[in-house]
């Protein structure tokens, strides 16, 4: 019984490890630490956040891929903002303002997209939830009944074929 | 002449299709022995007609006919032969003709290795494969016929796009069609079940090794696409979550759920019905995904040429195949028996969590795929869903699967106490801890980067993964069977199947200990590099030695000499290209890679500044090539399990129904006493 | 119950599937819709000392032209704007996009200049604030100085009469 509920509990905590480092690891840059300056720490969000847009032009490369025209304008303005001091969330925000949310590959968290966020973890908690109520359900309608004496027998008299062919 | 040949054999292969998809079903139905025996020399039939059209094809593309339509847009006079072979699925009407040709080989292969099985349920197998052969075949001559003709011949091809002139385009769509048409043999299977009312343990003997070959297939093809994509494009990634990719995944999602259902409903009989569940929706999203690429409903660096007039027409297909399995399953399901019982902590209930985790993954994927699509249809805007979703949604989906893949094979059949478990845990969770300190101590010696808590919870998981499929394989080697015995003699007692396990899953450590070093700890630059001058990256050092023009089969490129130094000493020398295709006038990067087993070094040439600078990527990826070996492992793992004596055992000479009863029995025991 | 699920939501995927094989996917809309139309303070093509002024046109409904001489389905339109726009007596401005002055009025000069004045974007700045992604497009701006309609691609007699002019008939 305590070990049941220090299972589930192991299990929450480890879900919730992984989701705090899951999102953690996106906003996390793997600061490189060649020169001095705090310019490899630029370049490193700079390129980050590149990979992160859209190129509105050819739709299916990232603002860091793409060789569009378009593309580099707008890796000029990320290099130039964040050398203003604006964060990451400024940038994005500054693009969405002009492109819409089209131009972020992450979506935004809103009502009509609650289900998209949400959606699949629901459905997790729904199905392991259902799994287990029909597990439940199983073992008391499908019971593990012994073998009678007749049904013994007749096992025994099976195998004893085998080997009398 | 040739090509209306090939359009000969298409008709002929629809017709033989259509006696192949309805006869057998019927004498099935109605006990007509006659009928029912036409379905394997029809379904050969079938096959050798398929071929025939592809040999047609192929020998346009090989003698550069440009009368051809299709050849002429996707080939070139001076496009070498092998890929002016692989240019024949280059494009669409010629993919599909594979799609085709691949459902009659797979058609082929069942009608050929299905002794054993009972007559009326390999006629049933092979009308249903019949029926989608009719649906493809149909596609393929009134809307995509890939020998349609230009006329005037044009004077010469457009060749086969840059980016598919390389040895990846010659394996990557091959087997990973296999792997997709693959799942109607699970799927035919799973309905020829439902259609015979005997939706039983057998069935899922029967279905295991043709699921298994079809996802090792899927697994390779996979890898291959996301490989090419590495090696290819110059941009260091290896997956990007694009629609097609995910159009690719999610089978394989499902089609893993269904390996592992597949084991339960075998073993022990029980959840028949959500395994032929599962079987349907393998192949479901198979067809979904040959939707999603050439309908042009998203968008996609791999969407092919877009018709929606050919999206409509997938549609439908999928609506009457995917709509009428599910009707089927909807009517006949519900009369399916429970099965054996199991308790609460049994391998079977850990085998169908993981088949929820599976599916729900798989599902999480559609969302993220669809949803553009679903917001874009309810004038609700338009959005972008990519890589920051799907990592985030997708990793909390699979960490519990990973878990509970170490703990599965150490819990018993049926019922199994915790404190059995105990002493198994202890060593798993021991080593892993253990070894992954050792790791996370020894590992950034190379960089300079830092820990985050994704990658350290990374790199505990992959040791979890390595350390619980190593320590259950000791507990069973040493305790096999009472006869004992020496160390080679229990474990050639083991299973086929066992072994592929431990393979699959020991591959799938080193592929999530790959994931989390290379992406935790790459180190990405994008600079500038003029002659003569070396830039330091991550302890490497890369001097640009010069730049020459060089000439190409087709091409023009610029070669850049790129010397790798490490602590002052040469290490290796890149030659990364920027080549410049004539007749596409498209030019291509190619990276130049050293693929080492502890780092890739990755350089990509970007546009020329002036003469004598160049623009260039430059990345470091610590243990990139775990990746491809983890997944090699997984597919050589599925290989080997369908390489099991259990699955041939009655390719012998006939035996008695007993004997067959008892060999079974056998080798129910030894499972369920490891 | 539960075993028809399943066929209830393919169904259900199929229906958008359908919907969706009506829509383009690379289609933009303009985030812009709506907006106040951002400050355009840049010099002006003709008048290099003078700069464009936007409050300046608060009051009457106008249009702005995306354009550059390196596009040539700009030069294709120039012609039809020329006529449409004088007859329609709409006021029409003209954002020259990422060009050199000389090539771009040696193209007015040549297809005829329908823009009341044009303003000089030489960096893209502007235009990445109007989210341009693609030349040429037109905007159609209210009285009030916001956003009201976007097209993409060059305009001709069908697309003015069909889906601008319906836009300014409905804000004047």
């Amino acid at each position: 019984m305590i070990a049941r509920w220090l299972a589930v509990i192991a299990c929450v905590a480890l879900q919730g490890i992984a989701m705090g480092a899951a999102a953690q690891g996106q906003t996390q840059a793997p600061t490189q630490t060649q020169t001095q300056a705090a310019d490899p720490a630029l370049e490193a969000r700079e390129i980050r956040l590149a990979g992160q847009l859209r190129c509105v032009v050819c739709q299916n490369q990232t603002v860091a891929e793409s060789n569009a025209p378009l593309a580099a304008d707008m890796r000029r303005v990320i290099r130039t903002q964040l050398q203003a001091g604006r964060t990451d969330q400024q940038v994005v925000d500054f693009f969405e303002q002009r492109y819409g949310a089209f131009v972020h590959y992450s979506p935004p968290f809103k009502a009509s997209t609650w289900l998209l966020w949400i959606g699949p973890f629901a459905l997790a908690i729904i199905g392991l939830t259902l799994l287990l109520a029909v597990l439940r359900r199983r073992m008391a309608h499908v019971e593990a009944t012994p073998l009678t004496e007749a049904q013994r027998a007749r096992a025994r008299q099976l195998l004893d074929e085998e080997s009398n062919p | 002449m040739i090509p209306e040949i090939g359009v000969f054999a298409l008709i002929m292969a629809l017709l033989v299709a259509a006696v192949q998809a309805t006869l057998p079903l019927a004498g099935a139905h109605w006990g007509v022995v006659s009928w029912m025996r036409i379905a394997r020399p029809a379904a050969v039939l079938q096959g050798l007609f398929a071929w025939t059209a592809f040999g047609c094809l192929a020998t346009s593309f090989l003698t550069g006919d440009f009368s051809v339509l299709y050849v002429a847009g996707n080939s070139h006079s001076e496009l070498p032969a092998v890929y002016r072979f692989a240019a024949i699925w280059g494009g669409h009407e010629g993919s599909m003709l594979l799609w085709q040709c691949l459902l009659s080989a797979w058609t082929v292969g069942v009608a050929l290795c299905s002794r054993q099985l009972p007559q009326p349920y390999v006629a049933r197998v092979l009308s249903v494969m019949g029926m989608l052969s009719i649906g493809l075949l149909l596609f393929l001559l009134f809307l995509s016929n890939p020998f349609e003709r230009l006329i005037p011949a044009a004077a010469q091809g457009r060749d086969l796009n840059p980016l598919l002139q390389d040895p990846g385009m010659i394996l990557h769509p091959p087997l990973l069609y296999m792997g997709y048409v693959g799942f109607s043999v699970a799927f035919a299977f799973g309905i020829a079940a439902l259609l015979s009312g005997e939706l039983n343990a057998a069935w899922a003997r029967w279905s295991r090794p043709w699921t298994l070959a079809a996802w090792s297939f899927l697994t390779l093809g996979i890898l291959l696409g996301s490989a090419w994509a590495y090696y290819v494009l110059g941009w260091g990634g290896w997956w990007f979550w694009d629609p097609v990719e995910n159009a690719s995944f999610m089978p394989w999602l499902v089609g893993t759920a269904l390996i592992h259902s597949l084991i339960v409903t075998d073993q022990r009989g029980a959840f028949r019905s959500w395994t032929v569940m599962l079987a349907i929706a393998a192949f479901s999203l198979s067809l979904l995904g040959t939707f999603l690429v050439r309908s042009g409903v998203l968008t996609s660096v791999h969407a092919f040429a877009v018709d929606p007039g050919r999206g409509l027409y997938i549609l439908c297909f999928m609506v009457m195949v995917v709509g009428s399995s599910l009707l089927l399953f909807a009517i006949r399901a519900p009369g399916v028996g429970l099965g054996g019982w199991f308790a609460l902590l049994s391998r079977e209930s850990l085998l169908l969590v993981n088949n929820v985790l599976f599916s729900v993954a798989a599902m999480a994927v559609l969302i993220g795929t669809l949803y553009p699509l679903l917001l874009d249809v309810l004038n609700g805007g338009k959005i972008s869903v990519g890589p920051p979703y799907f990592e985030a949604v997708f990793v909390p989906l699979m960490v519990p699967a990973l878990v509970l893949m170490g703990i599965g094979p150490m819990v018993r059949w049926k019922r199994s106490a915790p404190v059995e478990l105990r002493s198994q845990l202890r060593w798993a969770v021991g080593a892993s801890g253990i070894s992954a300190l050792l790791l996370a101590w020894l590992l950034p010696r190379g960089t300079d980067a830092t820990w985050t808590p994704l990658s350290a919870f990374g790199l505990l998981l992959a040791a979890w993964c390595v350390w619980s499929t190593l320590v259950q394989a000791a507990k069973r080697l040493s305790t096999a069977g009472t006869q004992g015995g020496s160390l080679r003699l229990r474990a050639s007692r083991q299973p086929l199947s066992w072994w592929g396990m431990l393979l699959a899953h020991f591959g799938i450590g080193l592929f999530v200990f790959g994931v989390t070093l290379a992406s935790g700890f790459e180190t990405k630059r994008e600079l500038t590099l003029s002659v003569g001058e070396t830039v330091s990256v991550a302890g490497f050092d890369f001097r640009l030695d010069g730049v020459d023009e060089v000439p190409g089969p087709n091409y023009e490129a610029h070669r850049a000499h790129v010397q790798v130094l490490r602590d002052g000493e040469p290490f290796v020398a890149l030659a990364p290209e920027k080549r410049r295709y004539r007749a596409q006038e498209m030019p291509l990067s190619q990276a130049a890679i050293d693929t080492g087993l502890l780092r890739d070094l990755f350089v990509a040439l970007g546009d020329p500044v002036d003469d004598k600078t160049w623009s260039a990527r430059i990345q470091v990826k610590p243990f990139m090539a775990w990746i491809w070996i983890g997944c090699v492992l997984m597919a050589l793992g599925g290989l080997l399990a369908l390489a099991d004596r259990r699955y041939r055992v009655a390719r012998r000479a006939p035996r008695t129904a007993r004997a067959q009863r008892g060999d079974d029995a056998a080798a129910r025991t030894a499972e369920a006493a490891s | 119950m539960k075993f028809i699920a399943p066929l209830i939501a393919f169904l259900g995927l199929a229906v958008v599937l359908m919907l969706g094989l009506q829509r383009d996917p690379r289609a933009l809309p303009s985030a812009l819709i709506d907006q106040p139309l951002p400050a355009i303070d840049i010099p002006l093509l003709q008048n290099p000392e003078q700069r464009f002024d936007s409050t300046a046109l608060r009051g009457q409904v106008w249009m702005l032209n995306v354009w550059a001489s390196w596009c040539g389905p700009c030069q294709e339109e120039l012609p039809a704007l020329n006529v449409l726009a004088h007859r329609d007596r709409v006021p029409l401005y003209g954002l020259n996009y990422k060009d050199q002055p000389a090539p771009a009025q040696a193209l007015l000069a040549r297809f005829g200049n329908p823009y009341r004045s044009s303003a000089v974007d030489a960096d893209g700045r502007v235009g990445m604030d109007l989210g341009v992604h693609g030349v040429p497009e037109t905007f159609v701006i209210d009285a009030a100085g916001r956003v009201r309609y976007r097209h993409l691609g060059p305009v001709n007699n069908e697309i003015w009469e069909t889906k601008l002019m319906p836009v300014v008939k409905a804000l004047q």
